[in-house]
């Protein structure tokens, strides 16, 4: 039996933890309320983007663009791993890294040299601890990231893409899928293949004017597209890390409380055990009086 | 008359919704403007002011990397940054403005010229709308 100070030392130590995990869940929540304003108000102008370039692509021919052509020798790919900075967030990034790690594998045996470009702490200590090389890495930004991150990375591997030093670009982050799903997702981002293609076939193009020509404008529309996918991709990301976060501190504070309520029981039975050690003392002591 | 609908949208918010009269904008081959039963029409902007007018005055609004297109009476302006001139920030603007003269006129090798210029044309145009 355990003694009775250590019992209650151990129930202290468990609400100083349960504190602490409410508060980070507290946070988390607030956190992800937060991301999810940021992800409605960019829906409209990715939605608005997608229209222009799908009509745009639409009426243009496949090798318009560099970034639209398929490399025909396929040697490296690059795979951009969205992570969070911290933990305590249940399996979020384990699920993210082993994502991206089985793409990465699965790349190697094609033939494919792999490499990463990490966003968030996690992520790159992970990679790091692989034979995969880094090409760039970014930490302790997903605290606070705005368009102009996405704009930096869209535009470094865009330009890794065009100069040849990568045939494809993939992105994994994670899907927010609502507040207990959140989905690792790999996405291939380079060569863009555009979906609007398909679905505009058929319907006779509308006369529109371009300024400059479609090759031109398309040649400014294509890199943002990029840079735009990534910044939803930072941006459902974020939503998913702190929705795992408050999902994980949750669990935790609820552990916290079975486990403050098995040891108070704990606590209760060696307080009584005690008393009765006592009593049992006394009536022995008194009985032997007694006999004497 | 029938009007125009403006449409401003950027990636952090939709900076404006409002029905206009006409909308002048700087694209790439130069000014163009709007008015109501334009063709369609895509192209995209400059660094640089963008104006439309409603019921007689004329509002001005900073723009920097966009497209506009035009269909059907619905003028969309899509701009990787947009501003009311009434919300620009003209002492940051004048910072930046200042910052970036500087590393004009003094290029180390790890300066990054054309991004400085970028820099110095959109803090330009800033100052430029919100002194209208």
């Amino acid at each position: 039996m355990p003694s009775l100070k250590d019992v209650k030392l151990q129930i202290a130590g468990v609400g100083k933890t349960k504190q602490i995990t409410r508060a980070m869940g507290m946070v988390a929540s607030a956190k992800l309320r937060g991301a999810q304003n940021r992800i409605e108000r960019f829906r409209p102008y990715a939605e608005k983007f997608g229209e222009m370039l799908g009509d745009l692509a639409a009426r243009t021919e496949e090798a318009a663009h560099p970034l639209l052509q398929v490399h025909k020798h396929v040697a490296s790919a690059v795979i951009v791993l969205l992570s969070s900075d911290r933990g305590l967030c249940g399996g979020f990034n384990v699920n993210l890294i082993s994502t991206a790690l089985d793409l990465a594998r699965a790349k190697t045996d094609e033939g494919l040299t792999v490499r990463f470009i990490c966003v968030g702490r996690k992520g790159r200590d992970a990679v790091r601890k692989t034979s995969y090389e880094i090409i760039e890495s970014y930490g302790d930004v997903m605290g606070s990231f705005d368009f102009r991150l996405a704009a930096r990375l869209g535009g470094k591997v865009s330009q890794l893409y065009e100069s040849g030093e990568a045939d494809e670009v993939y992105l994994v982050y994670s899907e927010f899928a609502g507040m207990t799903r959140q989905i690792p997702t790999n996405m291939a981002l380079l060569p863009v293949t555009s979906s609007a293609k398909e679905e505009d076939e058929g319907k006779p193009a509308a006369e529109c004017l371009y300024e400059p020509e479609v090759g031109v404008l398309l040649a400014e529309l294509l890199p943002r597209y990029v840079n735009v996918q990534i910044y939803r991709g930072l941006l459902d990301n974020s939503a998913s890390e702190n929705a795992a976060r408050m999902a994980a501190m949750d669990n935790a504070t609820r552990n916290c409380d079975e486990l403050t309520n098995s040891l108070t029981l704990l606590y209760n039975k060696t307080r009584q055990a005690a008393i009765t050690n006592e009593l049992i003392d006394i009536v022995g002591g008194a009985n032997a009086q007694q006999s004497q | 008359m029938e009007g125009l609908r403006l449409d401003i949208v950027t990636p952090d918010k939709v900076v404006l919704q409002a029905d206009v009269d006409y909308v002048g904008a700087s694209g790439v081959d130069g000014q163009f403007g709007l008015m109501p039963s334009h063709a369609a029409m895509l192209s995209a902007l400059k660094i640089g002011d963008l104006y439309y007018r409603q019921g007689g005055a004329t509002k001005w609004v900073f723009v920097s990397g966009g497209f506009a297109q035009i269909a059907d009476n619905k003028v969309t302006i899509l701009a990787e940054a947009a501003e009311l001139a009434a919300d620009i920030d003209v002492d940051r603007a004048e910072q930046a403005k200042a910052r970036a003269e500087q590393r004009l006129s003094d290029p180390k090798p790890d300066t990054d010229v054309h991004r400085a210029e970028l820099a110095l044309t959109r803090a330009i145009a800033r100052i430029r709308v919100a002194r209208r």
